[in-house]
């Protein structure tokens, strides 16, 4: 019983942080007022840097810097669009999505060509706390980018909750205009959002190729940053509610594998379907009150002329 | 008179010789445009055909063998366009390599009497619906699915296995099965897993399939698709052992990976161009299997770490499979 | 006046610009594969427009764009994002679907219109969950339609692999996750002898309809407005959640029906690849970047479905003939919507620029309308 638990908790975990890092990058944003659906297409974009730095120099820092500077760039080409040039956010999102998954099988095709693996970063056991029985096996002893996900939650809340940089992002995407007339520059605060936004996608894509899976393929995250984007939505703007989705999301998904390897007989369609369902469920059940998304999302700002 | 027929006559035979030589100088080489359903680098299934065009290519020679080719058709009605514009573009053979594209083929073929086309994994070529210029091929994946078995058997030391399969249809509902069988023909108090992650190219899902597989005890893990990438990796990072379908797979984990299923598409693919070129354009089904080389055990020694396959299976694997 | 006029004109050049800008980045890389660029675009316009086939195709493609983008202009007119179009492609197809296996023995007729409704019906109803869960629920829609898209998904795997896989299927051994062919009394006409369709004739009758709906009622005001101005649609009574549900539920009713005539039009059977993108072929969300490109109008859509399609299939004749990797042309295909996209506020600038000229005494401070748009 005890091997099962902690093996449906890792798995979770695991499957968990690609999610933590898209969805906080996303939440950042879509408080500041910007939405982004390309995520999936950035997450691909600095997955495929890493794979490619790692399998060339072998470093495995570097790689992951690479992938942060491409989600950067990429962050600043979003924010270019929804912005300055003020675009339709919804489907810019998806132009995004389309040319990120275009451009890294392209990359993947002409400069890597055949599948391949890398050593990436391997479980790191945290000294001490991994000796605590069951919570030490499942929570100390992954590897760093899963303990970056993690960590990056409260480092999130006290960002957005504690600091003026915080005020200020919730403010432009709440009240631009107040916030405009108050002297905070909207522009350079959703710029920097977006920009982080696209490195925290990028930390994700890398998160994949070369921490859990070590492995690049075409189409590599098959859909995840649109969870990711979902999960948002989920967790009403708030870090620590976006880790439950995902830490739900996840075990569930970890939940019903567990379930197909025990031979359990619901046909596999069906048990693939319920991270969907249950995510919809407990959210159905979570709201006691309506939940109002930051008021200027999706509406770029314009000063009264 | 008699002269001048001569000389006729001679002209002419001159004239026909130096025909026939131009002739045969320049033989049009022989063209296949190639559809396939993901990438020719998916390390599953389009890459083994990929790979068997190459061979033929290299077989036949570059001026006397073309072939393009089309990835990512997986939207079927693109696919169709493509498959009806290469055939009207006068290529001799199309293959449209996926199930999925069976029916497109049969409101494409009637069209193009003057081309081939071939499809799979099928045994139909729809001579009940009157067409002519269809090939299938089968790979008895079950077959090759029943050797890994076999050698699953002989090599796991928990006796429990885990398969991590795309959705439950096709190929890989027939490997899964055949895979199965030859493992129980070893032992029949096997325990063998299964999960279906519902996609063919879930990476991330199908690597913690695998380390589900492994926590519950399993030692030995197979699959098909291209999601299976996800899979080995987790079989190196953990030390349990690999047999992989469609390509040789070992290079992704040369001492996990113990032996793949290598589909040789080019045994169907060689009768096939000589049967085009006689004029006959369709209606015959290849089937692949052990017996006829189609399927080919790759036997990765470095994973079997100082035994021979000898040393594991004496004698003959016969593939028992009960239906 | 004629300043006016050549605004007027360099305002619609403006996406035109865009979309040569975003190609020429697309030569550069496609020059950058050694290939020559002007043969690559010879072969997109040839696969677009160079033959009737072409055109057929294009227009084939085109259709469920239309559809989709005709569901988008009423949920996006009432402030709603329906990304969901993929789930009720798959619910409007698989329904549709099952109605033509289970009724074989009805009027050719009645049967095609009968299954197309189900269809509508049921893309509607998958619509509809998420309207009742942000109704009652206040669950957000964006991803409820995300998670229902994966929903349909497994469920049509779960179907089609199953209860209604393809008896000779099962009899062969082969375990193809597809139907069997649907009989061809509820094949959609065809209007000339390629794959065009009289589907794309529904879809065009429908684009009208819209049109009427959202000028020519009641109903279809209400939604304009509460797209416009949810404040003031709020004070002057109108309910404003019931709307933006309704818009929602008509949404998926015009996609599932483009769903259900795909099945009955292109493919006659229904089948999968595990994902739902080989039978839709993505286009629940190229509907959405259609709507847009269309302006939201839907008679604006229908062209614009129109150039969308051609730039798809354009895009895989290019690939055929210069043998590029498809993942180029998806590539270019993003960068087509991001600097098509881009381009609106070129636009949008220029409009404003010409209602200030046009009225000099026109006081800017005054709106506080957020545009038309």
């Amino acid at each position: 019983m005890e091997a099962i638990i902690i093996g449906i908790a890792k798995s979770a975990i695991r499957l968990a942080t690609p999610y933590l890092y898209a969805s906080i990058g996303e939440t950042i944003g879509q408080l500041s007022g910007v939405l982004n659906l390309g995520v999936d297409g950035v997450m691909l974009m600095g997955a495929f840097s890493a794979f490619y730095t790692v399998l060339k120099t072998g470093n495995l820092w570097l790689g992951l810097l690479v992938a942060i500077v491409v989600g950067a760039i990429f962050g600043l080409l979003i924010a270019f669009i929804n912005v300055t040039l003020k675009a339709e956010q919804g489907i810019s999102g998806i132009g995004v999505y389309i040319f990120g998954l275009g451009l890294s099988s392209l990359l993947f095709s002409t400069m890597v060509g055949t599948v391949q693996a890398v050593s990436g970063f391997s479980p790191l056991s945290i000294p001490l706390l991994s000796n605590i029985p069951i919570v030490g096996e499942i929570f100390f002893h992954q590897n760093i980018l899963v303990y970056g996900a993690f960590a990056l939650i409260p480092l999130a809340w006290f960002i957005l909750n504690k600091t003026p940089l915080g005020l200020s992002i919730r403010a432009v995407g709440q009240h631009p205009e107040a916030a405009d007339s108050l002297g905070v520059n909207i522009v350079r605060i959703r710029y920097f959002t977006v920009v982080l936004g696209g490195m925290l996608s990028g930390i994700a894509g890398a998160s994949l190729s070369i921490a859990l899976l070590n492995v690049f393929q075409q189409n590599l995250t098959n859909g995840m940053g649109f969870i990711a984007v979902a999960l948002v939505y989920f967790g009403a703007w708030r870090p620590t509610t976006v880790l439950t989705g995902a830490l739900l999301f996840s075990t569930v998904n970890a939940i019903q594998i567990w379930v197909q390897v025990h031979g359990i007989n619901i046909p596999s369609d069906f048990t693939l379907m319920l991270p969907y369902i249950v995510t919809i469920v407990v959210l159905a059940a979570m709201a006691k009150r309506r939940i109002h998304p930051p008021a200027a999302l999706n509406k770029p700002f314009e000063r009264g002329e | 008179m008699m002269k001048m027929k001569k000389i006729i006559v001679i002209l002419t035979l001159i004239s026909i010789f130096v025909l026939s030589f131009g002739f045969g100088a320049s033989a049009e080489p022989f063209r296949v445009a190639f559809i396939m359903p993901s990438a020719i680098n998916d390390f599953a299934w389009s890459q083994s055909m990929y790979e068997a065009l190459l061979t033929i290519q290299k077989e036949m020679g570059k001026e006397n063998f073309e072939f393009v080719y089309s990835e990512n058709m997986f939207v079927v009605s693109d696919a169709a366009a493509a498959i009806r514009d290469y055939a009207s573009e006068g290529y001799d053979l199309v293959i449209a390599h996926g199930s999925q594209y069976g029916a497109s083929l049969t409101d494409i073929a009637p069209d193009f009497p003057d081309t081939s086309f071939a499809w799979g994994s099928t045994a139909n070529v729809f001579t009940d619906l009157g067409i002519t210029n269809i090939f299938a091929y089968e790979p008895l994946s079950e077959q090759g699915g029943y050797v890994n078995g076999v050698l699953a058997a002989k090599l796991s030391e928990s006796n429990i296995y885990g398969v991590i399969g795309p959705i439950e249809t096709g190929d890989a509902k027939r490997y899964t099965e055949g895979f199965k069988a030859g493992i129980k023909s070893v032992k029949p108090d096997a325990k063998i897993n299964v999960t279906w992650i519902g996609s063919y190219s879930d990476v991330a899902l199908a690597s913690e399939a695998a380390q589900a597989h492994i926590d519950a005890g399993a030692d030995v893990l197979t699959g098909t698709s291209q999601m299976t990438v996800g899979a080995i990796g987790v079989a190196k990072q953990r030390g349990a052992l690999w047999f992989g379908y469609d390509v040789d797979q070992s290079a992704l984990a040369p001492q996990n990976v113990v032996a793949s299923v290598d589909v040789i598409w080019a045994i169907t693919l060689r009768p096939m161009i000589e049967m085009i070129k006689k004029g006959e354009r369709g209606g015959k089904i290849f089937t692949l299997n052990l017996a006829n080389g189609g399927l080919k055990i790759v036997v990765n020694d470095e994973a079997l770490v100082g035994k021979t396959i000898e040393d594991i299976v004496k004698g003959n694997i016969e593939v028992k499979i009960e239906e | 006046m004629k300043y006016r006029n050549i605004r007027e004109i360099s305002m619609s050049l403006i996406p035109i610009a865009a979309f040569l800008l975003a190609l020429f980045i697309g030569t550069i890389m496609i020059a950058f594969l050694g290939v020559n660029p002007l043969i690559a675009y010879q072969a997109l316009l040839k696969g677009a427009f160079g033959s009737t086939n072409a055109i057929a195709d294009t227009v084939v493609k085109a259709t469920p764009l239309l559809f989709v983008g005709l569901g988008i202009c009423i949920a996006f007119r009432a402030g709603v994002l329906n990304i969901g179009g993929e789930g009720q492609l798959v619910a409007g197809a698989l329904s549709a679907t099952i109605v033509c296996l289970n009724f074989p023995d009805l009027p050719g007729w009645i049967l095609i219109i009968f299954a197309l409704f189900v269809g509508l019906l049921c893309g509607a109803m998958w619509a509809g969950i998420a309207g009742f869960l942000k109704a009652y629920f206040k669950v957000n829609e964006i991803l409820s339609t995300i998670m229902l898209n994966y929903i349909a998904a497994y469920g049509m795997n779960y179907l089609l692999r199953g209860p209604i896989m393809d008896p000779l299927q099962i009899e062969l051994g082969s375990f193809i996750p597809q139907t069997t062919r649907l009989t061809h009394l509820v094949d959609l006409p065809r209007l000339i002898p390629t794959r065009l369709h009289f589907g794309t004739i529904v879809a065009v009758v429908f684009a009208i309809l819209v049109y009427i709906f959202l000028w020519r009622t009641t109903i279809g005001f209400r939604i304009r407005m509460i797209g416009q101005n949810i404040q003031a649609s709020r004070a002057s009574g109108i309910n404003v959640q019931k709307y933006m549900i309704l818009a929602f539920v008509l949404s998926g009713a015009l996609v599932g029906l483009g769903g259900a005539i795909e099945v009955l039009g292109v493919h006659h059977r229904l089948f999968t690849d595990g994902s739902v993108s080989g039978f839709t072929g993505s286009a629940g969300f190229n509907g959405i970047v259609a709507a847009l490109f269309g302006q939201l109008h839907p008679i604006g859509t229908i062209p614009a479905s129109l150039l969308l399609g051609a730039l798809l299939t354009g895009a895989n004749k290019m690939q055929r003939v210069v043998q590029i990797p498809s993942a180029l042309i998806g590539a270019l295909n993003g960068l087509i919507v991001l600097f098509v996209v881009g381009s609106e506020y070129l636009r949008r600038s220029q409009t404003r620029r010409m209602e200030r000229t046009a009225d000099p005494k026109y006081n800017s401070k005054n709106k506080n309308k957020k545009e038309s748009q």
